[in-house]
C-alpha cells in the first residue's frame, strides 16, 4: 500500500462524516432561522413597513402630478428662465378644467400653498373663473388676465418644483430651507423658519433632563451598589416602583402636586415662603421635573449595573497606596463608571428626544418638543409630507445615537435598563 | 453605619452621609408623587387638594358605574392579553432560534428585532397610521393588538433570550440521548426550566401594552380607547378625582406585576444559588 492510497482511503472514511456534520449543522442553522422568521416577517409588516412608508411620504410628491399632468409634461422642457410658452398655459387651462370637473383642484392647491403662500387662492380663483377653454393661442393672455400671478415666473417654478414624483421640499422645510426660483437652496423666510428652533429646543430639554438624571441618579446608584444586597434590594423598590408605574399616573401626579392649589404650593404657602402660588406647571419647569421623574430609573439601572461590577478592592488598593479619598474616587472609581454613565445618559437622551405625552400634558405652547409637531401635522392639519420629514430627521438622530449606544454597551449584557 | 464601605476618615464619613442624604431626597422625589395621588382618590370632596374633607369611595363608584371608564379597562385587558399572547409566541420562537443561530448577520437581526423599543413612539405611531388606515386596521382591535405586539415582543426576546443563555444545553442533549423527540425534550425538559423567564417576558409584554398610549392616541377609534388613553384625555380636559381613582387602579396593576416579577427573580436566584 502506498502512502497516497492510504490517505485516499482515510479521506474516504473522513469526508462523508465531515460532510454529514456540515449538513447537520446547516440543517440546524436553517431551523434556527426558521424560528426567527415569523417575528421578522411580523415586524416587517407592523414596524419596518410603516416606517419605510413614512420615509417615503417625506419625499413623495404626488398631488400636483396627479391633478395637473399635462402642465407637468409641458413644463418638462421649460428652462425656468423666462415665462413658459403658450403650450404650458394651454395645458394648465385644460388641466384646471378637468380638475374642476373632478373636484381635485383643492388637492393641488393645498400642496402648492405649502411652497408658496397664497397659491391656494391663485389656483382656485383661476379654476373658478376659467369658464371655457381659451381659444387656441390665447391661453397665456387669458390666464394672465384672470390672475396676474400667471405672469410671474415664481408661480411657474413653484409648479415645476412640485411636479414630483419625488421632492426634497419637505425635508428641506424640516430644516428651515427652501429652493428659490433659481433652484438654489436658501434659508426659509424668518416667519416660516421654526423647525430649527424646535429641534434645538428638543435637544436642549433632552440634554437638561439627561443632566438632571445623571446628577440625581449617580449618588443613588452608588448607594445601591455599595450597600449589601439585602438592603439594596429593598431600596431598589423606590426605583422600580416608579419605573413600573404608568406614565400617565406619574404625569397626572405631578399636575396634582404642582398646580396652583397643589400640594407643593400649599406647603410653601403654609411655610410662609410664598404669598402667591408659584407657576410650577404648564411651563418648562414642569416639563423638566416630570420628564426627569419618568426617565430617572433609566439612568439609575445602567449606572447601578456598571458600579456593581467594580471591585471594592480597587478603592482599597488606592487607599493603601496613599491616595486621598477624593483622588481615589476621581481617578480610580469614576473612570470605571464611565461606560455606565455613557450608556445611561445615551439611553435617557434617546428616550427624551422622542417624548410626546409628558410635554403635551404639562408643557405650555413654548415647551412642545418635535414629537408634538409630528403628531399635529399628522392628525390635525394633515400635512403628511412635513410630518414625515420631521419624523425622518428625528429618526435619523435617534438611529445615530442608538448606534453609539450599541457600540458602548457591546459586550455588556444589556436588557434595556430592566435588569434587576 | 456599619454597612458603609470601609469608613475610616472623617471626610469619607461626610461623603457617605452626603450620599445617603441625597439618595433619600431622590427616593422621596421618585416615590412621593405616586403616594400623594392615592389618598386623593378616597376624598369625599371634588377638589384635588389636601387636607381631605373626608373619606369616601364615591370616585371608585363613579369609575365602576361609568361605561366610558369600564369600557377602557376592558379594552386595556383585551388588547393587553391578546398582544401578550401573540408576542410570547413570536418572541419565544425567535429567542430559541437566535440562541442557535450562528451568523455574522446576527447582531444586525438582533438590532432590528429590538428597534421598536428605541424608535420614538410618535414615529411608529405615524407610520402605522399611514400604513394601517388604507387596509382598515385603524380604529380596530386587531390593528392595536398588532401594534402593541410589535412594541412588546423585543422585551420577550430579551427576557427569554437571557434565560436561554443560562440554560445548560447538555440537558437537552441528555434528553435526546435518552430517546426523547425534540418536541418532547422541549416540552418536558426545556420548557419547565425556562418557564420563569417566559413568565417575566409575559409580564413585560403585558406591562408594555397596558401602559402604551401614543399609538392608541393615533390608531384607536372611540370604541378601542384604553385606560391610559382615557386618562390622557381626562388629564387634558380637567383632572377629576375619578382620574385619581383610575390612577390607583393602574398603579395597583403595576405593583402586582412588579411583585410577581420580583418573586420570579428571587426564585431564580435561589435556584441558581442552590445549583452551586
Amino acid at each position: 500500500m502506498t502512502a497516497a492510497s492510504l490517505t485516499g482511503a482515510d479521506a474516504e472514511t473522513k469526508m462523508p462524516l465531515k460532510r454529514r456534520l456540515k449538513q447537520a449543522e446547516r440543517a440546524r442553522q436553517i431551523k434556527a432561522l426558521a424560528l426567527v422568521l415569523p417575528l421578522l416577517l411580523f415586524l416587517l409588516f407592523t414596524f419596518a413597513g410603516p416606517i419605510a412608508g413614512m420615509l417615503w411620504r417625506a419625499i413623495n410628491d404626488p398631488e400636483v402630478r396627479h391633478v395637473l399632468p399635462q402642465t407637468i409634461t409641458a413644463l418638462a422642457e421649460w428652462d425656468g428662465k423666462d415665462l413658459p410658452d403658450e403650450k404650458a398655459y394651454a395645458a394648465l387651462a385644460s388641466d384646471l378644467q378637468a380638475a374642476r370637473a373632478a373636484g381635485t383642484v383643492a388637492i393641488a392647491a393645498k400642496r402648492l400653498n405649502y411652497a408658496l403662500n397664497g397659491f391656494r387662492t391663485i389656483l382656485t380663483s383661476t379654476a373658478r373663473n376659467l369658464k371655457t377653454l381659451p381659444e387656441p393661442g390665447t391661453a397665456k393672455e387669458t390666464l394672465g388676465r384672470i390672475n396676474p400671478a400667471w405672469r410671474d415666473r415664481t408661480t411657474w417654478t413653484t409648479i415645476k418644483n412640485a411636479s414630483g414624483p419625488v421632492t426634497g421640499f419637505y425635508l428641506l422645510a424640516a430644516l428651515d430651507l427652501v429652493r428659490n426660483a433659481d433652484g438654489a437652496i436658501v434659508a426659509a423666510a424668518p416667519d416660516q423658519a421654526i423647525y430649527r428652533e424646535i429641534f434645538a429646543r428638543t435637544f436642549l430639554i433632552s440634554l437638561g433632563v439627561t443632566a438632571l438624571c445623571l446628577i440625581l441618579g449617580f449618588p443613588v446608584a452608588y448607594l445601591l451598589a455599595s450597600l449589601p444586597p439585602g438592603r439594596s434590594n429593598l431600596l431598589m423598590i423606590f426605583v422600580l416602583l416608579p419605573f413600573w408605574t404608568s406614565l400617565l399616573v406619574r404625569t397626572c401626579a405631578w399636575i396634582v402636586l404642582l398646580q396652583s392649589k397643589g400640594v407643593v404650593n400649599d406647603g410653601l404657602h403654609w411655610l410662609g415662603i410664598i404669598d402667591e402660588p408659584l407657576r410650577l406647571i404648564y411651563n418648562r419647569f414642569g416639563v423638566c421635573v416630570a420628564m426627569t421623574h419618568v426617565l430617572l430609573p433609566f439612568m439609575i439601572l445602567p449606572l447601578y449595573s456598571s458600579m456593581k461590577a467594580i471591585s471594592p478592592a480597587y478603592m482599597r488598593a488606592a487607599a493603601s497606596l496613599g491616595a486621598p479619598p477624593l483622588t481615589a474616587f476621581l481617578r480610580i472609581y469614576l473612570p470605571q463608571t464611565l461606560p455606565g454613565i455613557g450608556a445611561g445618559s445615551l439611553l435617557v437622551f434617546i428616550l427624551a428626544l422622542g417624548y410626546y405625552i409628558t410635554p403635551a400634558l404639562v408643557g405650555g405652547a413654548a415647551d412642545q418638543m418635535i414629537s408634538y409637531f409630528i403628531a399635529l401635522y399628522t392628525t390635525e392639519t394633515a400635512n403628511w409630507g412635513l410630518a414625515s420629514a420631521l419624523g425622518a430627521v428625528l429618526l435619523l438622530a435617534t438611529v445615530l445615537l442608538a448606534l453609539v449606544y450599541g457600540k458602548l454597551v457591546q459586550g455588556q449584557q444589556v436588557t434595556g435598563g430592566m435588569k434587576n | 453605619m456599619s454597612d458603609a464601605p470601609s469608613l475610616r476618615t472623617p471626610s469619607q464619613r461626610i461623603a457617605w452621609t452626603t450620599t445617603i442624604v441625597i439618595s433619600a431626597l431622590v427616593f422621596i422625589f421618585l416615590i412621593a408623587p405616586i403616594l400623594a395621588i392615592m389618598p386623593l382618590s378616597f376624598s369625599s370632596g371634588s377638589y384635588l387638594t389636601y387636607p381631605l374633607p373626608g373619606l369616601s369611595l364615591r370616585w371608585y363608584d363613579d369609575f365602576i358605574n361609568s361605561p366610558r371608564w369600564m369600557n377602557s379597562l376592558k379594552n386595556s385587558m383585551i388588547i393587553g392579553v391578546a398582544s401578550t399572547a401573540l408576542s410570547m409566541a413570536l418572541g419565544t420562537l425567535a429567542a430559541l432560534g437566535l440562541a442557535q443561530w450562528k451568523s455574522r448577520f446576527k447582531p444586525l437581526v438582533l438590532a432590528f428585532v429590538l428597534s421598536p423599543v428605541v424608535v420614538p413612539g410618535v414615529i411608529t405611531a405615524v407610520g402605522l397610521y399611514f400604513f394601517f388606515a388604507p387596509i382598515g386596521l385603524t380604529g380596530s382591535y386587531l390593528g392595536l393588538i398588532l401594534a402593541h405586539t410589535a412594541l412588546a415582543t423585543p422585551f420577550v426576546v430579551i427576557t427569554v433570550g437571557a434565560t436561554l443563555q443560562s440554560f445548560d444545553t447538555n440537558l437537552a442533549r441528555a434528553a435526546a440521548s435518552l430517546g426523547a423527540s425534540p418536541l418532547e425534550a422541549f416540552r418536558r425538559v426545556i420548557l419547565p426550566l425556562i418557564l420563569p423567564g417566559l413568565a417575566s417576558g409575559a409580564l413585560f409584554a403585558f406591562a408594555t401594552s397596558f401602559d402604551e398610549v401614543v399609538i392608541v392616541l393615533f390608531m384607536a377609534g372611540p370604541e378601542q380607547r384604553t385606560l391610559p388613553r382615557e386618562m390622557f384625555s381626562g388629564i387634558r380636559e380637567n383632572i377629576s378625582p375619578t382620574i385619581t381613582a383610575a390612577a390607583v387602579i393602574l398603579t395597583t396593576v403595576s405593583v402586582i406585576l412588579l411583585a410577581t416579577l420580583e418573586a420570579l427573580r428571587r426564585r431564580n436566584e435561589r435556584l441558581k444559588g442552590g445549583g452551586g
